[in-house]
């Protein structure tokens, strides 16, 4: 039982977390161009600076 | 100012944002293209490319007009077109609504599910007593956020006394969820939070696909959006101009047109000779020269010299406004479609209630309380509710489409699939459509330096047999020839300077041959023919419609003669010279005959054609408006992916009925478990999760029905 008094709400807290991250990914738009990510990482970034 | 209206105005610092759309972006180069390109420009302080939405966003100094920028991206090589505003930012908030609710009920359904199992595999006393207040805390506020969506629906369709799919899901959601407290209050045995918020989590995916569906397609369809000009330059008494936008313009005006630019308005020439490119009116691109006394229509582009124009017909009264008009009411028709999943709902949702009563009744009459009743009948409601249901038919649309956006197709939403499944009866536009609607040159009878000079000066024109003559060379890989000097002059063509001598691209002299371009190299010169050929493999298509019982036709506003041959070669009906009125009149007499006919058009003078037919295709050249009166687009030389369109959408329904049988032996076998009071939540969770993986696994199977 005192196990669980631990791992119940560390789940739940883990749980929450993984929420809290998905909207704050939605919230900065981090979904806004999935296609644009994968191809990016195809650009030479020598001169970024340009 | 106005030419910056859907900037974003940032007033510390003098920098504004303007949105471009960029449809020709198609890998990481053009990504770093732009983004370097724009960058390296004065006044522009970044740019920032959206690829999934083919969208490019500016931001710079107030300085940098949105021409300057359109400019910059065509020397970069781009077409863009100022974004004006974004179409579909209600759409992408019901997604954004949906995911989250998705992520909530997704949260709630694995914490409360581990609760359970433990509850199920025997823990008991005072901790399933814990577990149970447990669940209770994490699921009413799941029920709350994640159930909105389906509350709302409910609501709505019951204020107006009907019936959705939403009213059974949010009384069985509310039910069980209610009875859970209940139980939990009381120390009872079982509690249904599990089969709750699995059940939402199932439907809000099924939600999530359908609403993800919508908005993919449309972002690229949305694109092209709003060519029609927004403004005019009007002539004063003093003779100066001014800038007037185009609702407040009036009948009568003088208005002075830039090459270039596109009217606002229908008008009379009063002087000046250029060529006009109707495309956005007709579909032909072909450019219609006109003079003094020429009508020219709203939405028409000057494309070479300045024109003195005076309006005849403003706002509401242009002949684009009309077609849209007609365009308005055909549509009418379309919305009152009833999709599957509504018609199988209402024969859906009156049952389940009456077998949940049933029980409840039924039990009572036994004897057996109204407590253990009670339990029974939300234990129907769950059983019964319609998980497999919900997910039958997004899930089968959405892998469907996925597979035909591999091939070229956009269709733009699961109800249009349904549609096109149903047609018998094909009705084809020609110009544009069976035909590519872009003037291809005959370079035979050129030579290697004649070719590569013709591309020299070509590619520096937008003039549309420029543009034939710059792809058809593109093709066959001739390099262009180094040609100085190059300058254009309207009306006349193209000029420079070749290894010394004078060359030139223009007006052919022959004036037999409508659709020719004279090449001048020195003293020599050339003749260049073009046609408008018909896709390679229209005859393929009209072969494969037929053999799916799908009578063609051709409808189209072009030339008898032109049309007879067109038909004469695919050995299908035509019909030349019908006005959109009249196409519109065939495809109404065509349905009351009982027929369901497909209409594949692209100019605007289709759009009221392609509104009411049953269901329509428009390819990716057509006018702005016809994209948006289609049901599908599809992109590319070839014509195949119509045919493609009906054989997957048939797929997909049989696909969909096989779901729904799914669902239906699923609940033959469940309800008499549920009625028979043997339903506890374990086997309800199981049921339901099986059911719905059934129904998704089955719908995978048509990833590979396009290929």
């Amino acid at each position: 039982m005192s196990g669980l008094a631990l791992l119940i709400p560390l789940a739940l807290a883990m749980g929450l977390a993984g929420l809290a991250m998905f909207f704050w990914a939605m919230r900065n738009d981090q979904f806004e161009d999935l296609d644009g990510a994968a191809q990016r990482i195809l650009i030479d970034d020598e001169d970024e600076t340009g | 100012m106005t030419a910056h209206d859907p900037s974003l105005a940032d007033s510390d610092t003098g920098l504004i944002d303007t949105r471009f759309t960029v449809p020709g972006m198609r890998c990481a180069g053009c990504i770093a293209k732009i983004e370097r390109g724009l960058g390296e420009l004065d006044g522009v302080e970044a740019a920032r490319v959206n690829f999934s939405a083919k969208r490019v966003a500016v931001r710079h100094d107030r300085s940098l007009d949105a021409a300057a920028l359109v400019h910059e991206f065509e020397r970069l090589g781009f077409e863009a077109e100022l974004a004006v505003e974004n179409p579909l930012a209600q759409d992408d908030r019901e997604l954004r609504k949906l995911l989250r609710a998705l992520a909530v009920s997704g949260f709630g359904m694995m914490n409360i599910m581990l609760l359970s199992v433990s509850v199920w595999s025997g823990a008991g006393g005072v901790t399933r007593e814990m577990f149970h207040w447990l669940s209770a805390l994490i699921a009413v506020p799941v029920v709350a956020y994640a159930g909105q969506p389906f509350f709302a629906s409910a609501w709505m369709a019951l204020r107006y006394r009907r019936t959705n799919m939403d009213v059974p899901i949010s009384i069985g959601v509310l039910l069980a969820t209610g009875m859970s407290l209940y139980e939990t209050l009381t120390g009872g045995e079982h509690a249904y939070f599990d089969g709750a918020v699995m059940l939402l989590f199932f439907l809000l995916a099924g939600r999530a696909l359908d609403a993800m569906m919508r908005n993919k397609t449309r972002s690229g369809i949305g694109a092209l959006l709003g060519r029609i000009g927004k403004h005019a330059s009007v002539i004063q008494a003093d003779g100066s101009t001014a800038r007037v936008d185009a609702g407040e313009l009036e009948q009568g005006m003088l208005v002075l047109v830039a090459a270039g630019e596109a009217l606002a308005a229908d008008g009379v020439v009063e002087m000046g000779t250029s060529s006009i490119d109707n495309a956005m009116l007709t579909g032909e691109s072909t450019p219609e020269p006109v003079c003094a006394g020429s009508e020219v229509h709203a939405g028409a582009v000057n494309l070479m010299a300045p024109l003195t124009i005076r309006l005849t017909a403003v706002a509401q009264d242009t002949a684009v406004a009309e077609i849209a008009r007609l365009m308005d009411e055909a549509g009418q028709s379309r919305s009152r479609y009833v999709r599957i999943a509504d018609r199988a709902s209402r024969l859906y949702a009156p049952a389940v209630h009456t077998l949940a009563v049933l029980a409840f009744i039924g039990w009572m009459i036994a004897g057996v309380g109204w407590h253990q009743s009670l339990v029974i009948a939300i234990a129907v409601l769950i059983i019964t509710c319609p998980c497999a249901m919900g997910l039958a038919v997004p899930a089968a649309q959405v892998v469907a489409s996925g597979a035909l956006l591999k091939r070229g197709l956009l269709v733009k939403d699961g109800s249009a699939l349904e549609r096109l499944a149903e047609i018998d009866v094909a009705l084809f536009d020609k110009t544009g459509t069976l035909t590519l609607g872009e003037p291809r040159p005959d370079l035979g009878p050129l030579d290697e330096e004649e070719k590569a000079v013709a591309l020299a000066l070509a590619q520096t024109s937008r003039h549309p047999l420029s543009l034939g003559i710059t792809a058809a060379l593109k093709d066959s890989a001739i390099a262009p020839a180094s040609v100085d000097a190059i300058s254009e002059e309207p009306g006349q063509g193209i000029s420079g300077m070749f290894c010394g001598q004078p060359v030139a691209l223009g007006r052919a002299d022959a004036a037999g041959a409508s659709l020719a371009s004279s090449l001048a190299i020195g003293d020599r010169s050339k003749t260049i023919l073009f046609t408008d050929p018909l896709r390679d493999d229209a005859a393929d298509v009209v072969a494969d419609l037929d053999a799916m019982g799908i009578e063609s036709r051709i409808i189209s506003g072009d030339r008898v003669e032109a049309v007879d041959a067109v038909a004469i070669q695919l050995a299908i009906a035509g019909e030349g010279g019908v006005s959109p009125g009249e196409k519109l009149a065939r495809l109404e007499q065509l349905k009351a005959e009982g027929k369901l006919p497909l209409m594949v058009g692209d100019g605007l003078n289709d759009g009221p054609a392609l509104a009411a037919a049953h269901a329509s295709i428009a390819p990716g050249s057509a006018s702005d408006a016809s994209q948006q009166a289609a049901d599908a687009v599809f992109v590319g030389a070839r014509l195949m992916p119509v045919a493609l369109a009906i054989t997957v959408a048939r797929q997909t329904m049989r696909i969909v009925r096989q779901n729904f049988g799914f669902a239906v032996i699923y609940n033959v076998l469940a309800v008499p478990l549920a009625l028979a009071g043997m339903v506890t939540p374990m086997i309800a969770s199981i049921a339901m999760s099986l059911s719905s993986l059934v129904v998704v696994g089955n719908s995978l199977r048509l990833a590979r029905a396009a290929s």
